[in-house]
C-alpha cells in the first residue's frame, strides 16, 4: 500500500500536503480507495464553504456505498477538484495525485501539526 | 468478521483469489474479486462464475404418485401440474394475506420428487413454513442444504462451459430445466438457471468437491465474481431480490411477477388476495427507474417525489455498469407508475429527476 512520506493523514484516512504555506490540498489515500473500490461518483463542496476539522466536507461513491470525507483541517475551501465529477475513477487510479478533491485556506495550521506522519499512518492500517 | 457467520465451501478458495469478504443472509461470502465493474461486464460479454453455495435446496417427495405435486399446487402460485420431469419454473411461496414469504425455482426431479433452490436468508424460513403445513399430505421433506456446493455459471460462452466441465457428450437441459450428472464425484445437478439474465447454468455438486468444480470453472475460462455483480446483473434485468423488492406485504402481483402466479389453480395459500387484487387493481406496483441526469448513484431506502410529494421509497438501487447511470426499483402507486412518469429521487437532500422506464433496463 502506498503511503507518501512527503504527506500528512487523518486515521479517517484523507492526506493533506501543504503548499503557499496555509493552502492545504485534501485527498483520500490509497488504503481508503482500494477499500471502498471503483469509485462511481464524487460530490465536492461548494467554493467559499468553511469547514470545520472533522466535518464531511466531500462524498465518494462506489458502486456498493457511499463514504463521507472529512476535511482533516478547518479553514475555507478555496479549490475543488472538478475534474473528479466527470472521471471520478481518478480517485483509484491516482489518489495522491490527480485525485486530489479539494483544497483549504488554514485557519488553524497547528492542526496539521497534530496529524500522522506517513510512518504513524502506515502502521494504523498495517 | 462475526463468527457465526456461516462459510461456504469455497470459501478458502475465494481467499486464495483475494476476494472481499462481505457478511451476507448469514453467511461470509466475496463481494468482489477484481471489481464489480470488470466481473458485470465479463458475465455480459463472455462467462463468470458465482459462489452460490448459500442458497437452499429443498427435495419434496411423495410415495403415492400425485401427492407432492398436489401439496407444492397448494403452497406455490405458480402451476406446478405444468412440470414434466426435468422441467423447472420460477415460482412464489405466500403467506395467509398473499404476502411474499420467498421467491424460488420448483423443479421437477423425477416422476416423485421435486427440487427446490430458495433463497440463502430463507431457508430455514421457508423449511418452517413448509414443515408447518405438511398435515396429511404424505410429503416428505429434506433440507439438503448443507450437502451442496452451488456454482452459478452465467454468460454468452456458458454452452461450451458446459461441454468442458460435463464432458463432450452429456447434454446440456434446455432453459429452465435441469439435468442430474453422475461423475467421478456423485451426482451433480444442473439447471439451466441464473440470476444475471444471460444463457448459463447452476451447478450443485457434493459440498467435498465444490472447491475441485469451483476451479473446473476457472479453467473452462470463467472470471469469478461475487455478489456484487451478481446484485448489479440482477437489478439492470428487473430480477427481484427477496428482502428488497419482495416482502411479506407485497403481493407477487405488486411486484410484477404475474407471469408465476396461476390464478386458474383452485387453491393457494394467498389466493384469495390475489384474486381480489385483480379484481379491483393494482393500487401499487414495483416500477423500474432510471437517472436522467448526472447524479449519484440511487440507493434502497431514498425517497420517490412526483411534483413535490412523496410516492415512494426505492427498494434496490445502483449504478448499471452497462448504461453508466443510475437505475432503481420502487413501490409506486397506480397515479405515479406509468412508463414515462417524471419522478425524482432524493439523495442527501438534494432532488435528482428520473422517470418510470419499461422493464428491464438492459
Amino acid at each position: 500500500m502506498n503511503v507518501p512520506d512527503d504527506l500528512k493523514y487523518a486515521s479517517s484516512h484523507e492526506w493533506v500536503k501543504l503548499s503557499d504555506g496555509d493552502i492545504a490540498t485534501v485527498g483520500i489515500s490509497d488504503f481508503a480507495q482500494a477499500e471502498m473500490t471503483e469509485i462511481v461518483y464524487v460530490e465536492l463542496p461548494e467554493v467559499g464553504r468553511q469547514v470545520s476539522a472533522g466535518e464531511d466536507t466531500a462524498v465518494v461513491e462506489s458502486v456498493k456505498s457511499a463514504s463521507d470525507i472529512y476535511s482533516p483541517v478547518s479553514g475555507e475551501i478555496v479549490e475543488v477538484n472538478d475534474a473528479l465529477t466527470d472521471n471520478p475513477g481518478t480517485v483509484n487510479s491516482s489518489p495522491f495525485a490527480d485525485g486530489w478533491m479539494f483544497k483549504v485556506k488554514l485557519s488553524n495550521p497547528a492542526e496539521v501539526d497534530a496529524l500522522l506522519d506517513a510512518a504513524g499512518y502506515r502502521s494504523s492500517i498495517s | 468478521m462475526d463468527e457465526n457467520l456461516q462459510r461456504s465451501p469455497l470459501h478458502e478458495e475465494h481467499l486464495k483469489l483475494g476476494a472481499k469478504m462481505v457478511p451476507f443472509a448469514g453467511w461470509e461470502m466475496p463481494v468482489q474479486y477484481e471489481g464489480i465493474m470488470p466481473e458485470h461486464k465479463a458475465v455480459r460479454a463472455t462467462l463468470g462464475v458465482f459462489d452460490i453455495s448459500h442458497m437452499g435446496q429443498v427435495f419434496v417427495s411423495s410415495e403415492t404418485p400425485g401427492a407432492a405435486q398436489q401439496w407444492l399446487e397448494g403452497l406455490l402460485t405458480n402451476n406446478v401440474a405444468k412440470l414434466n420431469i426435468g422441467d423447472g419454473q420460477y415460482t412464489v411461496l405466500l403467506n395467509e394475506s398473499g404476502g411474499v414469504i420467498d421467491d424460488l425455482i420448483v423443479y421437477r426431479k423425477s416422476e416423485l420428487e421435486y427440487f427446490l433452490v430458495v433463497n440463502a436468508s430463507k431457508t430455514t424460513e421457508d423449511f418452517n413454513w413448509m414443515k408447518s403445513h405438511v398435515g396429511e399430505s404424505g410429503v416428505t421433506l429434506r433440507n439438503s442444504s448443507s450437502e451442496y456446493a452451488g456454482l452459478a455459471v452465467q454468460g454468452p460462452e456458458s454452452v461450451a462451459a458446459f461441454s468442458s466441465l460435463l464432458g463432450a457428450d452429456a447434454i446440456m437441459p434446455e432453459r429452465f430445466c435441469m439435468g442430474t450428472f453422475p461423475t467421478e464425484d456423485g451426482d451433480v445437478i444442473v439447471c439451466r438457471t441464473g440470476y444475471t439474465g444471460e444463457d448459463g447454468f447452476e451447478l450443485f455438486c457434493p459440498v467435498a468437491v465444490g472447491p475441485k468444480w469451483w476451479q473446473k470453472c476457472l479453467a473452462a475460462g470463467a472470471t469469478p465474481a461475487g455478489l456484487g455483480s451478481r446484485d448489479t446483473l440482477r437489478l439492470e434485468k428487473c430480477y427481484p431480490l427477496n428482502g428488497n423488492d419482495l416482502s411479506p406485504t407485497h403481493t407477487p402481483l405488486e411486484a410484477g411477477l404475474g407471469f408465476a402466479v396461476d390464478l386458474t389453480k383452485p387453491a393457494f395459500i394467498g389466493r384469495d388476495t390475489l384474486v381480489q387484487q385483480k379484481a379491483d387493481g393494482l393500487a401499487q406496483k414495483l416500477v423500474a427507474i432510471r437517472q436522467t441526469e448526472k447524479s449519484p448513484p440511487p440507493r434502497p431506502g431514498y425517497l420517490v417525489f412526483a411534483d413535490g410529494v412523496q410516492v415512494g421509497e426505492l427498494c434496490s438501487g445502483g449504478v448499471s455498469p452497462m448504461l453508466g447511470c443510475g437505475i432503481s426499483m420502487a413501490y409506486i402507486g397506480s397515479a405515479h407508475n406509468k412508463i414515462g412518469t417524471v419522478l425524482e429521487v432524493e439523495i442527501r437532500g438534494k432532488r435528482f429527476p428520473a422517470e418510470v422506464v419499461k422493464k428491464p433496463f438492459v
